[in-house]
């Protein structure tokens, strides 16, 4: 009796030991690594020596700050566009996938069965300023024919968006599949209708505000943009959003919420490939930074500041954006 | 999203016709579109892999021709990458850095997922099947594990297509050894052969046969398992 209470005490930690002890080798220890490469001095040539230089921080921040401020933004956004077109998709899915949720669901997955590098390429294929997507409009005239998309921050979190909606969409999934469908049943006969008229007013002002910062990113003009967004959002909040919808299937879906945009978000901000790819010079991302000071200048101090800095400013969001959505409490508590 | 029936006023009725018609259009209509728009740059690949492949890059429709399919293999050093990518993706070592840093970045996306499913988890039902006598393993192999089998299947999808796809870890820990995501990389800038196009949709198509057959294999063993323990 004794013996097996041990057992049941030790058992969560034996559990955990596999993972910490792989966090702690390959994760911890590089990151330390990495912290301590970060205050070296020299280069390739004379070799590096650690001089505890902490200068080197504020003196990247102060360099660099424009591209982090751009990953953020960049990163955000895709996070934000992946949400609003993998919601609908996961819950699809999940509430009227029927017989067909596997065959769905692996078709979320099958991008990946390409290499991430094809599937960009592809995007720049389909994006170029005559290509498949350009092409037949500006035939039809509808676009002036300098107008590309390119090469422009549109292209990066296009492409961004693009290739972490299934980070997205899979465990907003997760987390509605689980989701007891009478509940909502129960709410509708508790007479929760139509959400109105806070519906039609938040869907203006989210869609409107969106669009502001999309259409300021992307250099269309903040109106170009905010007003059509403001209609959609508007249209959305007035016919397709329910009472229901959000007292019961919304925060019933907040882990899920929480766990793709940590898992697109995280990535995203730290991405070069999309920038790379589908950018232009003036638009490149912090990732690229790290990874031309890394790989090509072989300016190991600073990429490795700079990778610091980035993550630091990750985990201080991150727990910010826990608090706001309040998922320790959810997650802790047992119905 | 047709949450919008069962109101209290007069316009109950066009109000659930709506939330009907959504059923039945809109969210089809979306999911169809969604998933076209995540396969479309698949179909671009395959489709550029027919393209002539005469030309210094392959971002410009040329002329439908199979050469490319009929010589795969035939750019310097594509050979190696391939097979590179390809030993690391099978029978890589336990111990190889690039393993290592897989294993590393897929933990978060599972537990990140699996924990989405644990939230709110019902652990009555644990306690149930302990009342009734399971002891901890099999309570986790019966109840448990099958309720959390949906988060556990998309934790593993992410991973594994993580893993195949990989291109950024590589780059950072692979030194020497060129894989197929590091040779694109590398001959994007001088413009990439027409054969980078086959060798992705070649791997695409294994990629998704073998999937689609273990599946099959799988729910064929499940029927047969679950046929016997029901006698």
């Amino acid at each position: 009796m004794r013996r097996a209470f041990r057992l049941r005490a030790i058992a969560p930690y034996a559990l955990l030991l596999p993972g910490l002890l792989w966090l702690v080798l390959f994760y911890i220890y590089p990151a330390i690594q990495m912290f301590l490469v970060s205050l070296w001095t020299g280069n390739l040539g004379v070799g590096y020596t650690q001089t505890w230089n902490w200068g080197i921080y504020p003196e990247a921040i102060a360099e660099y700050w424009p591209w982090l401020a751009r990953s953020i933004i960049y990163g955000g956004l895709a996070t934000v566009l992946a949400f609003a077109l993998g919601f609908p998709l996961a819950y699809a899915i999940a509430f009227r996938g029927g017989a067909y949720k596997n065959v769905l669901l692996f078709l979320v997955i099958a991008p990946f069965f390409t290499s991430f590098l094809l599937r960009t390429i592809s995007w720049k294929i389909i994006l170029a300023d005559n290509g498949l997507l350009l092409g037949p409009i500006k035939a039809a005239g509808i676009l002036p024919d300098d107008f590309r998309l390119l090469a422009t921050p549109a292209a990066i979190i296009a492409g961004i968006t693009y290739n972490f909606l299934p980070f997205m969409t899979l465990p907003l999934y997760v987390a509605l599949e689980r989701m007891d469908r009478r509940l909502i049943e129960a709410a509708e006969d508790l007479y929760a209708g139509p959400w109105r008229p806070q519906g039609t007013i938040v869907g203006i002002l989210v869609g409107g505000v969106l669009g502001m910062v999309i259409g300021t990113v992307m250099s269309y003009g903040a109106l170009t943009l905010g007003i059509p967004f403001a209609i959609v959002g508007g249209l959305i909040g007035t016919f397709l959003i329910g009472q229901a919808f959000i007292r019961v299937t919304l925060p019933l879906a907040l882990p899920g919420i929480f766990a793709g945009s940590l898992l697109t978000f995280i990535p995203a901000v730290g991405d070069f490939v999309n920038a790379e790819l589908l950018g232009n010079p003036q638009s490149l991302m912090i990732g690229n930074v790290i990874q031309a000071r890394y790989l090509q200048v072989t300016d190991y101090p600073t990429a490795s500041a700079l990778s610091f800095v980035l993550m630091l400013a990750i985990i201080i969001g991150l727990f910010i954006y826990a608090r706001i959505l309040g998922t320790e409490e959810l997650t802790g508590a047992s119905i | 999203m047709a949450i919008t029936a069962a109101a209290p006023s007069a316009g109950r009725a066009t109000r659930a016709r709506i939330g009907r018609s959504i059923d039945r259009w809109l969210l089809p209509i979306y999911v169809v579109g969604v998933t076209a728009y995540l396969i479309l740059p698949v179909a671009v690949m395959i489709l550029f892999s027919f393209n002539d492949p005469t030309g210094r890059s392959n971002l410009n429709w040329r002329e439908f021709s199979i050469a490319a399919w009929l010589n795969p293999l035939g750019r310097a050093g594509l050979s190696d990458a391939v097979r590179n990518s390809v030993v690391v993706a099978l029978v890589s070592t336990v111990v190889a850095t690039i393993l290592i840093a897989h294993i590393m970045f897929n933990i978060s996306y599972v537990v990140v997922t699996v924990k989405a499913r644990l939230a709110n988890f019902p652990r009555h039902l644990e306690e149930a099947a302990m009342d009734l006598g399971a002891n901890e393993w099999t309570t986790f192999w019966k109840v448990t594990f099958p309720l959390i089998l949906p988060g556990v299947i998309a934790a593993a999808l992410l991973a594994f297509s993580l893993s195949i796809d990989d291109f950024v870890i590589t780059a950072f820990t692979s030194g020497q050894t060129q894989t197929f995501p590091i040779y694109i990389y590398g001959s994007q800038l001088r413009g990439i052969p027409v054969q980078v196009n086959v060798i992705g949709t070649i791997i695409f198509v294994t990629a998704v046969t073998l999937v689609l057959v273990t599946t099959l294999w799988q729910r064929r063993v499940a029927a047969r398992d679950y046929a016997g323990s029901t006698v």
